[in-house]
């Protein structure tokens, strides 16, 4: 056998870049998340009108538009391996940890895209300019890290169940629960213009959950993906 | 102990012992208590009828799979390998693992060799491709692949692994008679440095092999 040459950061690169070079070329999650984002935002905009709810319902649909769209392109991140039967190679072929970090960092990197859009959209459609940019980023930044953690660990926990159907968003509510409530917590603070000592608690809660959950699907891996 | 092969590099003994293995899906008993002992240089064919439990056995020795009861045991001088450290010397030809479609035939051997952390250029991967006849094709999505040519992709990456220890399920599925005979001459090559587990009613294949496992008979 020749000698293992590729580090760690090496393999969860090379899952990276596969997951990169396939959704360049089939745009599979990039197209159902940014559509979702599009349709949902514009949808919301027209239906509103000239009445602008106030921060707290503004904050929430900014989370829950985030949520769904997610869900709606992220959860198929396993499910498509195990359908086009390639989940196998991967399996035998792969380090278990380097195929979930990079599908994770894949995640992040598509939640980043997804808000690079959806951020000037919201404020464009909806009229909504959050006070304290720097604190917003901060709590969207935390947020999406946490979204994809969590969104990756469910979609690989759901591709291996015999029925998938609404399976996701069964076991995403209870999980992504103290993450949206902390998100939105934070965004609300950034829009009424507080500062960081106002949403310290949910700042601390989001980063420990980001941590916890990260962690734990590191740990719990590679019982899901081998079971 | 090892063996020099002629391709510059060193392979080891390796040893798998099957005991007692069964496996059932419900109330239904595939195969029972399953035992054999196999070593690096021998071959070993699971025949048997359709449903006899060829392939499920193939997947039992992948390590993916889980028997119902038995034991497998793959050991290098009698020291026991994990999971990890044996399926890094294992290939696979199954009918059931496939490749990325959406990437070309060199991306994916590049994506596993990568993954696999083995130090392969792509003038090897070329030469992989050109030994199973795809010397042309390589840089076309496997989307754009036949059957045949896919099953071809698996050996080239197969011969890439060097493997010590080889499972095929079906190994000549899909191929015209120029493909098996490419397939044949590989299992030439690769018989007397790697253990080889072959699954198939086909006496052309089975003849690889040294002895025959007999499911459901």
């Amino acid at each position: 056998m020749p000698t293992m040459s590729v580090n760690w950061a090496g393999r969860i690169l090379t899952v990276f870049k596969k997951e990169m070079l396939s959704e360049f070329r089939t745009r599979y999650a990039f197209n159902a998340v940014i559509m979702f984002s599009l349709v949902t935002l514009t949808v919301v905009s027209f239906s509103l009108g000239m009445n602008r709810p106030g921060p707290e319902v503004m904050a929430a649909l900014f989370w829950v538009v985030l949520f769904f769209a997610a869900a709606s392109g992220l959860a198929q991140v396993f499910v498509k391996e195990e359908e086009a039967r390639t989940a196998g190679y991967l399996r035998l072929y792969a380090p278990a940890t380097a195929v979930l970090v990079g599908k994770i960092i894949f995640n992040l990197f598509l939640l980043v895209c997804m808000a690079v859009l959806l951020v000037p959209l919201f404020v464009i459609l909806l009229d909504t300019v959050p006070q304290n940019f720097i604190l917003f980023l901060s709590g969207l930044f935390l947020g999406l890290i946490g979204l994809s953690g969590s969104t990756t660990i469910i979609a690989a926990i759901v591709s291996r169940a015999s029925v998938k159907g609404a399976l996701f968003a069964v076991l995403s509510f209870p999980v992504l629960l103290p993450l949206l409530v902390a998100a939105i917590e934070i965004t609300l603070v950034s829009l009424v213009g507080g500062n960081f000592a106002a949403a310290w608690p949910p700042l601390q809660l989001l980063l420990a959950y980001d941590v916890v959950m990260i962690t734990l699907s590191i740990m719990l891996f590679d019982f899901i993906w081998h079971m | 102990m090892s063996i020099s092969s002629g391709r510059g590099y060193i392979s080891y003994m390796y040893q798998l012992e099957v005991a007692d293995l069964s496996k059932s899906f419900g109330p239904r008993r595939i195969f029972e208590k399953v035992s054999f002992s196999l070593n690096t240089g021998q071959g070993l064919a699971i025949t048997g009828p359709n449903g006899s439990g060829k392939s499920t056995m193939i997947h039992i020795l992948t390590g993916l799979g889980r028997a119902s009861s038995g034991v497998v045991r793959y050991t290098h001088d009698s020291n026991m390998l994990s999971f990890e450290e044996y399926r890094n010397r294992m290939s696979v030809v199954t009918p059931y693992h496939e490749f990325y479609d959406a990437m070309t035939a060199l991306e994916n051997l590049d994506f596993y060799t990568r993954l696999a952390g083995l130090e392969v250029t792509g003038q090897e991967m070329m030469e992989s491709l050109r030994t199973f006849g795809l010397g042309e094709r390589g840089r076309d999505r496997v989307a754009a692949y036949s059957s045949g040519m896919k099953q071809r992709l698996k050996y080239a990456l197969a011969l890439l692994r060097r493997p010590e220890i080889l499972l095929l399920d079906e190994p000549t599925a899909y191929l015209d008679q120029s493909g098996k005979k490419g397939i044949f001459d590989f299992l030439d090559s690769v018989k007397s440095r790697a253990l080889i587990i072959i699954a198939t009613n086909e006496k052309e294949e089975a003849g690889f092999a040294d002895h025959v496992c007999q499911l459901g008979g």
